[in-house]
């Protein structure tokens, strides 16, 4: 009985969760405008989605924004908690807390902040792409150094000593000794980085050329206007991504189980 | 070995420029324009003028009731379903999680595209229902944020602690009360501050479900489209002090590695 209402729950909560994109990704595949009718098969939100210039471009436009930030995040985030971790107690506490403030921030703030001090007060116009960028590497590298942290405590410190000891050089040493050890750490940084990035609505909103959308700007304005094509492109585009994130985790999944079964044969 | 220190330590230097110029430098633009008015004389108005204008006071109480009710209603469904999964006697529990948390890797406003349409259809004109659609919406959004954090935390306690709970008399009931559940605090914390905050200001979820009434987010949404960089201020510095307090009260409950989704998330 008790297992019979643990199932009821969490089938429940499952439903919840995935019911909608679920719905939306079935009717994605028919020329319904609206969810309930019952219409025939149909590919052309399929077609729309990847022969219209503007979902193009906002697509491509989104995933180069979210490797180029991330990428620049990870860089930046990566030395600060390299550098911060070999600080003195103090400036590793200070840089620490400053860190924090973006994480725990709110991101409205965030973006309208950093559209008040680069395009107000410093005069940087949106169209130069810098103010997004920035607000975006903000957004992302708190993050890249609160996933390399915990790689850099793990180490074992005398591994680097003995790599001096034997007469390599500290930039030798860094990037033999160190940067392995800590490799996992910057990748997974790296993968939040554009997660985060790609999930971003605020920082976008404040910060982006007027010409420029996201896929979450793009998305809340489409849902505003009347355009009926574009609004059943985007169930397209919701159902490819829900595909995408399905095999990615997968993906990840299989390869960690597939570790752990290497490992309990050892 | 002072050369060695001085390289190793070195490597923060363009992480604490950035975090300066893009981090602490926007919180002092934020308290200069809050405190100015439009010709740049100081002024207490933005702030006085909060505090008395009863339509903000009623954008503050409604934020914190949507924010208050969501929290709850997350809360009330993480719990259950982390325990659930926590106590499973499945094998590969990680991917019981993963299918859990998937839909946090999906952009935000295609999910809840996916949710209009599905309400739409079962309610007809969404705006009839706007407090309990916003609340839906943001559960919706945040429900896996809340359950990875008190999975995390309930994986981690150690079996024995029931196991010997019970030895010594107590019902099933009264191990949870008394053991598991105080245990748990720290991920209920954390996934609170996952939830309150961003249920306080993410104003475009109430957007796209047409709830037209303000959060505290879309107060600053609409002094950024009216050009009002002062009143924007002054509603972000009051944001940030919620936040500031909001984070000092819940830091005290959580461990130190599940802080942010930084931990939470990797």
């Amino acid at each position: 009985m008790k297992n019979v209402c643990k199932t009821v729950f969490i089938t429940l909560v499952l439903i919840f969760l995935y019911a909608p994109i679920l719905i939306l990704t079935v009717y994605s595949f028919t020329d319904a405008t609206t969810i309930g009718a019952i219409r025939g098969f149909s590919l052309h939100n399929y077609v729309t989605l990847f022969t219209t210039p503007e979902l193009r471009d906002m697509i491509f436009g989104t995933i180069t924004l979210a490797l180029g930030a991330a990428l620049l995040a990870t860089v930046l985030g990566t030395l600060g908690a390299v550098g911060s971790f070999y600080s003195g107690k103090v400036s590793n506490s200070v840089i620490t807390a400053v860190n924090q403030i973006p994480v725990v921030n709110a991101d409205v703030v965030t973006g309208f902040s950093a559209c008040i001090l680069l395009v107000v007060v410093l005069g940087i116009t949106k169209d130069t792409f810098i103010p997004l960028l920035a607000g975006h590497v903000t957004l992302c590298a708190p993050f890249v150094f609160l996933s390399v942290v915990p790689k850099l405590k793990q180490m074992d410190p005398s591994i680097y000593e003995a790599a001096l000891d034997l007469g390599a050089s500290p930039a030798t040493a860094l990037r033999k000794i160190v940067f392995p050890q800590i490799s996992s750490g910057v990748f997974s940084g790296f993968c939040l980085a554009v997660t985060l990035s790609l999930d971003d609505y605020f920082i976008a909103t404040y910060t982006k050329p007027a010409t420029f959308d996201t896929i979450s700007t793009y998305v809340v304005n489409a849902t505003k206007g009347a355009r009926t094509e574009i609004k059943t492109a985007l169930w397209a585009l919701s159902a490819v991504i829900f595909l995408i994130v399905l095999l990615i985790v997968a993906a990840a999944n299989f390869r960690a189980s597939g570790s752990e079964a290497e490992r309990s044969q050892v | 070995m002072p050369v060695f220190g001085l390289t190793r330590k070195s490597l923060r230097i363009p992480y604490v420029l950035f975090l300066a110029v893009f981090v602490v430098a926007p919180l002092f633009v934020l308290i200069y324009y809050a405190f100015t008015n439009g010709s740049g004389q100081p002024t207490m108005r933005n702030l006085t003028g909060f505090f008395t204008d009863p339509n903000t006071l009623g954008t503050l109480c409604y934020s914190f009731a949507i924010a208050f009710v969501c929290t709850l209603v997350c809360l009330l469904i993480a719990y259950p379903t982390a325990y659930i999964l926590a106590n499973s006697g499945f094998r590969h529990k990680s991917v019981l999680l993963m299918i859990f948390i998937l839909p946090m890797w999906i952009n935000f406003s295609l999910r809840i595209t996916a949710l209009k349409e599905i309400l739409t259809m079962i309610e007809g004109n969404l705006a009839m229902y706007p407090f309990f659609n916003a609340v839906l919406g943001m559960t919706y959004d945040f429900l896996p944020f809340m359950i990875l954090p008190i999975y995390n935390t309930l994986s981690k306690l150690d079996p024995s602690l029931i196991e010997a709970a019970k030895d010594l008399g107590a019902d099933e009931t009264q191990a949870f009360f008394r053991v598991t559940l105080p245990l748990s605090v720290p991920g209920i914390i954390s996934g609170i501050s996952m939830v309150f905050l961003p249920s306080m200001t993410n104003y475009v979820v109430l957007d796209m479900l047409y709830n037209s009434t303000y959060i505290m987010g879309s107060l600053i949404g609409s002094y950024f489209a009216a050009y009002n960089w002062h009143g924007g201020s002054m509603i972000a510095l009051i944001l940030l002090a919620i936040i500031c307090l909001f984070t000092l009260v819940t830091e005290s409950y959580t461990e130190e590695d599940s802080k942010g989704i930084g931990g939470a998330m990797l």
